[in-house]
């Protein structure tokens, strides 16, 4: 059975390329350019993905391990300001499973040596933080030295509450 | 509701700030074995005690470590519960992103075909230099 919840959150990343904004901006606009970087995975290759940049366009993708569960990414342009600015919103599922709704806000700064990239994500995070697709990824994309802390921290019997109640939830 | 941005830090926030820098890393992957004292996390570190005791203040302040002092010797240890389960799936898609952006930056280095963009990839000064050469004409 599916424990609900609901998480409201947010996180901001920041990195610099050595890139003209209009070079970085553009790697976000065209199917072409954006399955070089945001669904092209060793493991993990798009089933399908299409994008119509532009405002009111939507984006599908749909990618996942091979025999495992599909990652089903399907996005609405807001706002598209050339070499400034993306805002599109996009909802997560895990096969029939909603697992996120996001508002994304991607800002490009010209800078000394190339551009800041500002990313923004507000979601809420469905129901999800327990499945194994999510640790799964987890291991995947490796906080190494976190994620190995954390399970020796756990392994060692130091278990938090969240964990506690969650086992005993499950059990 | 958990909000991760920098002005408002979080517990996740201080955590990843805390584990950007490889010293702390290499800190929390010792006590990761068990606790250990304030010297024996200096020892394998090329660096003064102070600056140690200076990256400890950051590791607790995230509350990835604590320390506790008896008699002259502080003793530290890894607090594991600091990241709920919720926490963790977050920083699962944060990292997701993070990943996605290290393959957008490998994308751009290999096209880049401009020759500024050459120049700003070698050199963070170049356009700066430009710019100067500009304002004399």
């Amino acid at each position: 059975m599916i424990k609900r919840s609901a998480l409201p959150a947010t996180f901001t990343i920041n990195r610099h390329y050595p890139a003209k904004p209009a070079r970085v901006f553009a790697a976000w606009a065209s199917v072409e350019a954006k399955a070089r970087w945001a669904y092209c995975d060793e493991a993990w290759k798009p089933q399908l993905h299409e994008l119509d940049f532009r405002v009111g366009g939507r984006e599908r993708a749909i990618t996942g391990p091979a025999g495992g569960a599909r990652h089903i990414f399907e996005a609405v342009y807001w706002d598209i300001v050339p070499g400034e600015r993306i805002v599109f919103s996009y909802d997560m599922h895990l096969d029939a499973r909603r697992i996120s709704v996001s508002l994304s806000t991607i800002e490009f700064f010209a800078e000394a040596g190339g551009t800041r990239m500002r990313f923004t994500e507000q979601g809420v995070f469905l129901d999800g933080y327990d499945d194994v697709a999510g640790r799964e990824e987890g291991t995947r994309i490796g906080l190494d030295n976190l994620e190995r802390v954390l399970r020796e921290g756990l392994d060692r019997g130091e278990l938090d509450q969240t964990e506690t109640d969650r086992r005993r939830a499950a059990s | 509701m958990l909000n991760y941005q920098t002005s408002t830090a979080t517990p996740l926030d201080l955590a990843f700030q805390a584990l950007a820098d490889p010293t702390r890393r290499t800190m929390v992957e010792r006590l990761s074995l068990g606790p250990a004292s304030v010297s024996e996390l200096a020892q394998p570190l090329d660096m003064t005690l102070s600056a140690v005791v200076q990256h400890l203040a950051v590791l607790e302040a995230s509350g990835l470590v604590r320390s506790q002092k008896v008699g002259r010797v502080r003793t530290c240890r890894i607090e594991p519960q600091v990241l709920s389960a919720a926490e963790r799936w977050l920083s699962e898609r944060r990292a997701s992103w993070e990943r996605r952006f290290d393959r957008l930056g490998a994308f751009l280095a290999e096209t880049a075909e401009d020759p500024e963009d050459r120049a700003a990839a070698t050199t963070a000064s170049a356009p700066q230099a430009t710019k100067r050469r500009r304002k004399k004409k």
